[in-house]
């Protein structure tokens, strides 16, 4: 236990260290709806007709920003090998790894979500309904980039082929999470997309912990 | 004669083993048994597959053929929780201080952190204890890699060019450490280009690697 929670003071200790890697994920997403408006025009019943599915589709893209850097620096230093013996099983320290992911790049963006929001002229049940989504969804999303993530992390260029690689995987998430906040069946759509969440949270670091070992052989 | 906080005993045994690195057959038919209290010096010239036998000790890589086998081990642990592989990338983070690089792969090791402070004593560092990891030179980055086979008790010592980027008194560190470890029982492995003399008591086997003869 003590490994698990090392490694998760670890990794945030030095994002807020280095700094910067938050803030950009949510100047990005943040962005993205400034920008909609101005593409789809000042129409405030059709922005909040549409704004769900821009949430879901900022927060997913930002997402993707920060994957390559989730084993990518201790591949480097030479940490990843090490880890291979530590007093820890291999995928339990990915789990660690997959939390503290979450906690930098997913949390940041759920609570910048109001901004959004705002600016996308929801309402305020609407707005509550994306919370809860993106909160149920977005460990689906850490949960497939790890896997990317721990696929490409042997490959020098691997950066950009991680989320070409999770994009199909990731597209059931964004149909039920856009689907937890309108339309027919929400209650419905939020139960599955927690049920998605648990399933690939279960298997993702075992997953990954078995291509990380592939990696290096 | 042991030492009274004496390293479980282990004892590595390696037989007919064949690594390759892609298509090239590294080494063959390798054998040898390394019994608790001795060092084995790999030798042999570049790229003759040093690393690689190391890393396959470690369980990295998987050898070609052959098996490598290690008594002494309980059946409940998982294979690699009794060694340390010290290689040529450091595995600090710039960003942490040395204490701190320390502390976390304490941790990792299931280690002691009571250790840490003796341990930076024992490479160097311990003046330096609260500077970032970043602001060392080479030589002090490998010390505090050394370091970190001190904070986890573990019988088994993988050693990849330990003496490299090291002045000579880093060098004689290397050897005090090494020495240490074996009168405590402990076993290490060493890939290196520089004779090791150790003290008579502590026995060193010398095994050279060859590349192996290419079939005209």
């Amino acid at each position: 236990m003590t490994a698990f929670l090392a490694l998760i003071v670890r990794d945030l200790r030095l994002a807020i260290r280095i700094g910067g890697e938050a803030l950009t994920l949510v100047l990005f997403f943040v962005m993205i709806g400034v920008v909609v408006p101005f593409a789809i025009g000042p129409d405030s019943a059709q922005l909040g007709r549409l704004a769900p599915g821009i949430v879901w589709i900022a927060a997913f893209l930002s997402m993707l920003l920060g994957l390559d850097r989730l084993f990518r620096a201790d591949d480097e230093d030479g940490s990843l090998r090490l880890f291979r013996h530590a007093a820890l099983p291999l995928p339990a320290l990915v789990g660690a790894k997959m939390i503290a992911h979450w906690l930098l790049t997913a949390l940041p963006v759920i609570l910048a979500s109001p901004i959004l929001a705002v600016m996308l002229s929801m309402s305020m049940t609407d707005w509550l309904r994306a919370m809860l989504s993106l909160l149920l969804g977005t460990p689906a999303l850490v949960a497939f980039g790890t896997l990317g993530a721990a696929v490409t992390v042997s490959l020098k260029r691997g950066g950009l082929i991680a989320p070409v690689l999770i994009l199909p995987l990731c597209v059931p998430v964004l149909i039920f999470g856009v689907g937890a906040i309108t339309g027919l069946g929400t209650a419905q759509a939020t139960v599955f997309l927690a049920a998605i969440s648990l399933v690939t949270c279960a298997f993702s670091p075992l997953f990954a912990a078995l291509a990380l070992r592939a990696g290096e052989d | 004669m042991k030492a009274h906080n004496a390293l479980p005993d282990r004892t590595i045994t390696v037989a007919a083993l064949s690594c390759r690195r892609g298509e090239q057959t590294l080494f063959a038919d390798l054998q040898f048994t390394v019994p608790p209290g001795e060092l084995l010096l790999l030798r042999g010239p570049n790229g003759v597959g040093k690393t690689t036998l190391l890393l396959a000790l470690a369980g990295i890589i998987r050898p070609e053929s052959g098996s490598i086998s290690v008594t002494g081990r309980h059946p409940d642990d998982r294979p690699g929780t009794d060694l340390h592989l010290f290689g040529h990338q450091p595995a600090t983070k710039a960003r942490l201080s040395v204490c701190e690089n320390l502390r976390f792969w304490a941790d990792m090791f299931g280690g002691d952190r009571a250790l840490i402070d003796r341990a930076l004593e024992a490479v160097g560092l311990a003046h330096i204890a609260g500077l970032e990891a970043g602001y060392l030179s080479a030589g002090q980055t490998r010390r505090l890699g050394l370091a970190r086979l001190l904070v986890a008790d573990r019988p088994i010592w993988l050693l990849d060019e330990p003496t490299a980027a090291l002045d000579s008194q880093g060098e004689q560190l290397v050897l005090g450490l090494i020495d240490a470890h074996l009168r405590r029982g402990g076993i290490a492995i060493a890939a290196t280009h520089h004779d090791m003399h150790l003290a008579p008591p502590a026995k060193v086997m010398t095994l050279t690697l060859h590349r192996p003869a290419v079939p005209a």
